[in-house]
């Protein structure tokens, strides 16, 4: 599996390659701690999120909402306790970024968690991992050891009067912890439910405390930020999408792996035929999932030969979203009907069933899907899924019901002829 | 206003109460090192309820009885908790248990062969387990190895770019 940079110097996966990248010395000797001590040395809380912001950073958990914006949410004068909690719980299908993130630079991930805790004010922070990467969790906390052996967590870091400490926590096996407030949920100890927002977790979200809950792939690009400062950052990207962004890509690809692009590379075409070596065994492109499977769904004549530039906008115009970035290639062997039953049945195993419209909602649509594979299928039926995920999206407590919907909503407009050839061939 | 209507009754049986598991000292002091991580002790129960069922095989009474004890909560509230997250187990699972990945991505990398081709070798379908208490087999959700699909989770190894020959290779080095 391939794993670097294309179109720009590798920042994020600069030392993945390294023999030993996940020990502290190879880290320090790579540029490792240099961002938190010029925060220590020279930068106060604000500067450190003047900084974020100018970046453009934003959030690549799937959301993309501005980090340095998310951070100044954080009320100054609380005087409760202020958590950062980074979201390692990477559950999306086809996005498995963070995983080599964390496996290979796992310092790169307690910096950038040092440096937020720092500019928000928070002592005690948390690593939530999906509970499967349990060999992550156990790299993580190696690394930590490492790290507070050195001075760089625990009481007075390096000198200062900034102390901090940073926990792993593990998850048990449930996408919907993904979503920030399930996950705080979850880390207290709780079934892994959202919760209403507003209150929004900046307010009141670990232990009813100020909190921002980061993905990885955001906390690890922090180190940077800092070093090279926010303006420089951005323009590695655009005015908009600041900086590199990892794409994880599945499927039928001759070179599957983890690319770091700068933010608005052109194009997804030349990306998928060139860069990832193109469709294996002399197949043709059919459908492209571009941001972990809670997308709109692609057709080939979508990509091949538009210039879809992969960014946040550039996405959206393209006709789908950047999400988590997980890319998943589907040559002409697959039929979309199949692969969007695949996700449907993924997305009621993992509605947590708070709520009416995705817990009931996703359970009839696998009930359809399977009654349309099993022979009974109508011609009304494409039209009856459509007005199911009509009843899901924008309805349901939490974003799972709008992901669930997506993918039926475009596969069923994008590819008609997929489904029509259940549906018909019945009639 | 104030006055009791309904004056409830105890129970004339006995109420059944396992009496909770015991652990070694080395397994205590690990679970007080969780315990330490968190304000709140209830945070540790995801944590806690791993190392139970790692020293007990699953989630057995006296397991959530333990839990309960420890962490002064009701025992109801271990078994919300339990049901809810899927690699929590809350009944016996053979000591071996591969999860094979069945998502998209491995769905379409040839999941389908591997998991024929287990099936045939260990005799079960998805959900069971082997006679002797060796194998569970589970399908489980995207394990985030989608570049290196198809795979399985044997406990909590991952085994990627699996081909049938490897997967013979992989269940045949387990004792």
């Amino acid at each position: 599996m391939f794993i670097g940079a294309i179109g720009c110097e590798p920042l994020q996966l600069r030392r993945i390659h390294l023999e030993n990248s996940q020990t502290l010395d190879v880290y320090r000797r790579n540029g490792g701690y240099e961002a938190i001590k010029k925060v220590l040395d020279s930068m106060s809380p604000d500067g450190v999120i003047d900084e974020v912001k100018k970046s453009a950073l934003r959030g690549r958990g799937g959301a993309g909402f501005p980090t340095g914006m998310k951070w100044s949410f954080v009320p100054k004068d609380s005087p409760k306790e202020k958590y950062v909690v980074c979201n390692a719980d990477e559950s999306e299908p086809g996005t498995f970024k963070d995983r080599y993130l964390m496996e290979r630079d796992p310092h790169m991930l307690i910096e950038g968690m040092l440096i937020a805790a720092y500019a928000l004010g928070a002592k005690r922070n948390y690593i939530y991992t999906r509970g499967e990467y349990r060999y992550l969790i156990d790299i993580m906390d190696l690394a930590l050891d490492e790290a507070r052996a050195a001075g760089f967590l625990g009481n007075n870091i390096l000198g200062s009067d900034f102390s901090c400490e940073i926990y792993t926590h593990t998850g048990a096996g449930a996408y919907i912890c993904g979503e920030e407030t399930a996950l705080l949920s979850s880390l207290e100890g709780f079934r892994g439910h959202p919760r209403m927002k507003p209150p929004f977790p900046a307010i009141s979200g670990l232990y009813a405390s100020p909190t921002v809950v980061n993905n990885v792939e955001t906390l690890t690009a922090v180190p940077d930020i800092i070093k090279m400062g926010g303006e420089a950052y951005q323009k590695l990207g655009t005015e908009k999408s600041g900086g590199t962004k990892l794409w994880s890509v599945s499927g039928h690809v001759n070179r599957p792996g983890v690319y770091e692009l700068p933010m608005g590379y052109d194009d997804m075409e030349k990306f998928i035929m060139e860069d990832c070596g193109g469709i294996p065994n002399g197949k043709q492109l059919k459908a492209v999932i571009p941001g972990g499977s809670s997308v709109y769904i692609m057709r080939a004549d979508q990509i091949v030969g538009k210039d879809v530039r992969m960014d946040y906008e550039g996405l959206v115009a393209g006709g789908s979203m950047v999400g988590s970035g997980g890319f998943i290639v589907m040559d002409e062997t697959v039929d979309v009907f199949e692969s969007t039953k695949n996700l449907t049945e993924f997305y009621k195993h993992e509605s947590c069933g708070w709520c009416t419209p995705c817990r009931e909602g996703t359970d009839w649509l696998v009930k359809i899907f399977k009654r349309i594979e099993g022979g009974a299928g109508r011609p009304e039926d494409a039209k009856l899924l459509l007005d199911l995920c009509d009843n899901i999206e924008g309805k349901s407590f939490c974003p799972l019901g709008d992901a669930a919907a997506w993918p039926i909503q475009s596969a069923v407009k994008r590819f008609p002829e997929d489904f029509e050839k259940h549906l018909v061939k019945n009639n | 206003m104030g006055e009791v209507l309904v004056k409830i009754q105890p129970p004339d049986h006995p109420v059944h109460m396992p009496e909770a598991a015991k652990f070694s000292p080395q397994v205590e002091s690990e679970i007080d090192r969780h315990l330490a991580k968190y304000p709140i002790m209830r945070s540790a129960i995801l944590p806690l309820m791993f190392i139970v069922q790692r020293e007990r095989g699953y989630l057995d009474p006296p397991g959530v009885q333990y839990l309960a004890n420890r962490l002064q909560l009701r025992v109801t509230d271990i078994w919300e908790v339990a049901t809810f997250y899927s690699m929590l187990q809350t009944k016996p699972t053979g000591r071996y248990h591969i999860q094979i990945c069945k998502t998209l991505s491995c769905k379409i990398m040839g999941e389908g062969k591997i998991t024929e081709h287990v099936c045939n070798k260990l005799g079960i379908r998805p959900g069971e387990t082997t006679a002797d208490g060796k194998f569970s087999l589970s399908l489980v959700e995207c394990l985030g190895s989608c570049g290196t699909a198809p795979m399985f989770q044997v406990n909590f190894d991952y085994h990627e770019n699996l081909t049938p020959e490897k997967a013979d290779q992989i269940l045949e080095s387990l004792e």
